[in-house]
């Protein structure tokens, strides 16, 4: 059942996209999961997930930001309540300018996760309609989740 | 002891005499204070984190905080004690001064757990207060992470005698 869905989800993208744009498809823990370069995520793709006759993938359930030190990752875990199926979809973009582009248009439920990954790993997600900081104040420095952040815990009042 | 004024004993009804044994004792107005204080510690519940679940296992009906007159209070103003249970960020620092600042005289504090005796697995962590001693003054510290109710049990009970210790004007550094 996973198998072919992953297998449909990559040959509808690839349809798309007119060439062989994922990097790897497997399953994970028996879900379909596919990652992707940032420079292949654009907006079509996210409305042929979202709104494809057999995907239907309607719900985003978490959006995660990861720093893996050579490249960095947003996660996006998505799931469809018509159709009762999952897909983990992982975006990566290079380090030194990390840009991926918002999911907030065809899922409203990108809009505060995007700011979170984007206030604690300072990555940019063109496209959405009001990225500024959700968890920490406004005038903070730095992103701390990201690997190269140091600490000062005395600099900042709490040691 | 010797009772002022019973210097000649023999002249009186021994039976008064005996009542008068038991019944009457001395002692200091501050350390008959301190013993009614630590009779009913009113906590505030201060509950950030998992410790705050073990707090209120140790309110619950096995531990049962109401059999030492401890008794959970929702606001600054009906309380003397505050036990810090969980971890305290940066942000919640400042809420914590406040609801502090709020409590009437006498007031003490308890740390529970690692996080807010010194910040506990999140020393390094960017946004928590290594320790609630850095923002308030703290009676006693429990350790553990959470501390059993058996622990925070003896936590209270250290801050009752530490009570009464220093009503008899010893000054308590250590437990």
């Amino acid at each position: 059942m996973s198998q072919e869905l992953l297998d449909l989800i990559v040959e509808k993208i690839h349809t798309l996209q007119g060439e062989e744009v994922i990097e790897e498809a497997k399953l994970n823990f028996e879900k379909p999961m596919i990652i992707l370069g940032s420079d292949h995520w654009n907006l079509a793709t996210a409305k042929l997930l979202h709104d494809e006759e057999s995907l239907q993938f309607d719900f985003l359930s978490c959006v995660t930001g990861v720093d893996y030190e050579e490249h960095m990752e947003v996660i996006y875990n998505l799931y469809s309540t018509k159709l009762d199926h999952y897909l983990y979809l992982k975006v990566k973009t290079p380090r030194e300018e990390p840009v991926i582009m918002s999911a907030d248009q065809v899922w409203k439920a990108a809009d505060y996760m995007e700011r979170e990954t984007y206030d604690l790993l300072g990555i940019d997600f063109p496209g959405h309609w009001r990225l500024k900081r959700i968890l920490l104040e406004d005038d903070w420095e730095g992103h701390p989740l990201r690997k190269d952040y140091i600490t000062d815990k005395k600099a900042l009042g709490l040691d | 002891m010797e009772l002022k004024g019973f210097q000649e004993l023999e002249k009186y009804d021994p039976r008064i005499l005996e009542d008068v044994k038991k019944n009457v004792f001395f002692t200091k107005v501050d350390q008959l204070k301190a013993w009614s204080r630590t009779r009913s510690f009113w906590p505030l519940s201060f509950g950030l984190a998992c410790c705050a679940i073990e707090m209120m296992g140790t309110g619950g009906s096995r531990f049962d905080f109401d059999r030492f007159g401890v008794i959970f209070r929702a606001s600054p103003r009906h309380s003397d004690v505050m036990i810090v249970a969980g971890t305290v960020t940066g942000k919640m620092a400042p809420v914590l001064r406040t609801l502090y600042d709020q409590m009437p005289e006498p007031k003490w504090v308890i740390a529970m757990g690692s996080c807010a005796t010194c910040g506990g697995p999140y020393k390094e962590a960017y946004s928590v207060l290594n320790g609630v001693d850095k923002i308030v003054p703290v009676d006693v510290y429990v350790s553990g992470c959470p501390p059993t109710p058996p622990a925070l049990l003896d936590g209270i009970d250290k801050l009752r005698e530490k009570i009464r210790m220093e009503a008899r004007g010893e000054r308590v550094t250590e437990g």
